[in-house]
């Protein structure tokens, strides 16, 4: 270690879901900003305990949905009456009842690539190297260990102190994180 | 978690609350049913029947969605309609009051039902193809089994989880487990036929294989309504304000909204393909209900039914809102009735809408005396089947 990196900050373990819960509504509750959940899969009640607020994800997907909307109309519209008005088993050029099935799966298309591509934008996805990469024992936390890790970044973040306050909580396995 | 939940409610609802109800349902009901006997005797006959068949259907088919969606929730092994379960279960209970108020329908049948008519079938090379199926006695064989097939299994399903009340037993919660699946099955199959029987068959010459599955979504969307409304009204405070949670609300909202969009999805699939295949024998039904005043209720039910419940509902935060989920709710239950009005009426006022009062208090009789029965449940038995092994979890989902 001949570079000297700056801290990123602090990473503890947990030992199960409910232990991370009363973690991180514990830390919120110490006036922490800046500090990240981490497990294996979702938990309920985890947005309130870390004071999260509603995401913006469903906006994307809307804004998605309307616009399949109006491509899937008009472009049938357009293709049917402008470009090659050709009359097809006796159907009028255009109208909405033969229209709506494209334009009801484009709006479903659009507004899946809203969710998909919208969390990922959301979420800095994709992300080759995260700090936490460094800490060997993270690597279980795609299959049944739980972390909670707190930023340098953060205003009341301070060595000592939030390793205590982890420590208290029931964290294990403290360790500082290098950038 | 956290704080761990528990069940703090009182089991029982206060008796002042039930009684209020319970007289308020009951005068309606007497009213409305007293008004349209008396339509009966003054000799419209005609439009009495077809009133009745309206309001019986609505009311029908909203018992059978909370059959379903009683059953639904044992197959599911679900945890967040534990508070839920027992509202369905008083809701289905009723089937075998609509048992008793399909004798109308029986005695109207050869006023409701062309096929009925022996001469007719004679001379319809159509009917008499049909008629191995069509006829008096099958007919009435089958609304019976309907009828048994859904008392027994609201009979089990609604005994079982009483019982569990009483002595907490999880066994009881494997025992409704084992027979869901094939319940669901029965409700499925009779829901379908029972479709077909009272409400297709009015118009014996047209059929549409998809007109099962779209009563089973009406009856879906009208019974959401309904139990929206109910979560509202048992949360209250001094009531289960503890056990039926935001969460919960927001849940009974969300099936709301979801089966409102299944039921448009249904009803526009069987609107399209006979659209597009254009064949008279199956365009004659829409024919009809596209001209001489019927196409506006037909844009009613597209409007109110779908497009306005569609972007009222689909924010979290209206469905978690008391009073938008009340009013939504409330419109879609109408909108319900307003969807079999315009499937059954048509067969009756063939030239055009003709509004009358009979089909006003026909649905207020037979909803208000329906409500009435359901109230009584909540005085006898515990509102919320608090001894159900799932429901403290389910306390715990707040779809945060």
């Amino acid at each position: 270690m001949a570079d000297r990196r700056r801290n990123w900050g602090l990473l503890a373990e947990f030992q199960n879901p409910a232990r991370l819960l009363e973690a991180a509504q514990a830390v919120r509750e110490r006036g922490y900003t800046k500090f990240e959940t981490w497990s294996p899969f979702p938990i309920h009640g985890m947005d309130d305990a870390m004071g999260l607020k509603g995401s913006r994800l469903g906006w994307i997907v809307l804004a998605g949905g309307l616009t399949g909307l109006t491509t899937g109309l008009t472009l049938q519209w357009w293709a049917g009456t402008m470009a090659y008005p050709l009359v097809i088993g006796g159907k009028p050029l255009f109208a909405w009842e033969f229209a709506l099935p494209v334009t009801f799966e484009l709006s479903v298309l659009l507004s899946a690539f809203g969710a998909v591509f919208g969390m990922f934008a959301l979420n800095r996805m994709p992300k080759p190297f995260h700090p936490l990469d460094r800490v060997k024992r993270f690597k279980k936390v795609t299959d049944d260990a739980f972390f909670l890790s707190i930023e340098a970044g953060d205003p009341k973040f301070d060595l000592e102190e939030s390793r205590k306050l982890l420590e208290s909580l029931g964290g294990t396995g403290i360790v500082v994180v290098e950038e | 978690m956290g704080h761990h939940k528990e069940f703090i409610d009182k089991p029982m609802l206060d008796a002042a609350v039930t009684g209020r109800a319970f007289k308020l349902a009951a005068v309606i009901g007497g009213v409305g049913l007293a008004a349209t006997a008396a339509g009966l005797a003054m000799g419209e006959k005609e439009q009495f029947f077809f009133s009745w068949l309206v309001a019986f259907m609505v009311f029908t088919t909203i018992s059978v969605g909370a059959l379903f969606y009683t059953i639904i929730h044992h197959v599911a092994r679900a945890t967040y309609s534990a508070g839920l379960r027992r509202t369905a279960e008083n809701v289905a209970a009723n089937l075998p009051i609509m048992a008793v108020l399909f004798i109308p329908v029986i005695l109207g049948m050869h006023t409701l039902y062309h096929w009925t008519h022996a001469e007719a079938v004679a001379e319809d090379p159509i009917l008499q193809w049909k008629s191995g199926y069509l006829n008096d006695t099958f007919f009435l064989i089958r609304a019976a089994a309907y009828f048994a097939v859904w008392t027994a299994l609201i009979w089990f399903f609604r005994r079982t989880s009483v019982a569990q009340d009483a002595s907490g037993d999880v066994a009881l919660t494997f025992k409704m487990r084992k027979y869901a699946p094939i319940g669901v099955l029965a409700v499925a199959l009779s829901i379908t036929f029972a479709g077909f029987d009272w409400a297709m068959s009015l118009d014996p010459h047209w059929f549409s294989t998809m007109f099962g599955v779209w009563t089973f979504a009406g009856s879906l969307v009208g019974f959401y309504a309904v139990q929206a409304l109910m979560v509202l009204w048992l949360s209250k405070p001094g009531r289960y304000e503890n056990t039926l949670t935001v969460g919960v609300r927001h849940d009974a909202g969300k099936l709301l909204f979801a089966f409102t969009i299944f039921w448009a999805y249904i009803s526009f699939s069987q609107y399209y393909l006979i659209w597009y295949a254009n064949i008279p024998e199956e365009t004659a039904f829409f024919q009809h209900r596209l001209q001489g005043g019927w196409e506006n209720v037909g844009r009613l039910v597209i409007i109110g039914h779908f497009l306005l419940p569609f972007w009222v509902l689909m924010s979290r935060h209206m469905k978690r809102n008391r009073t938008v989920l009340a009013l939504g709710a409330g419109w879609m239950i109408v909108m319900h009735f307003v969807d079999l009005y315009y499937v059954i009426m048509p067969n009756f006022h063939t030239h055009g809408p003709h509004y009358h009062w009979m089909d006003l208090t026909a649905l207020l009789g037979i909803g208000g005396l329906w409500l009435a029965f359901i109230i009584r449940r909540y005085q006898k038995a515990a509102g919320v089947a608090y001894r159900d092994p799932q429901l403290i979890a389910s306390m715990e989902y707040d779809n945060a």
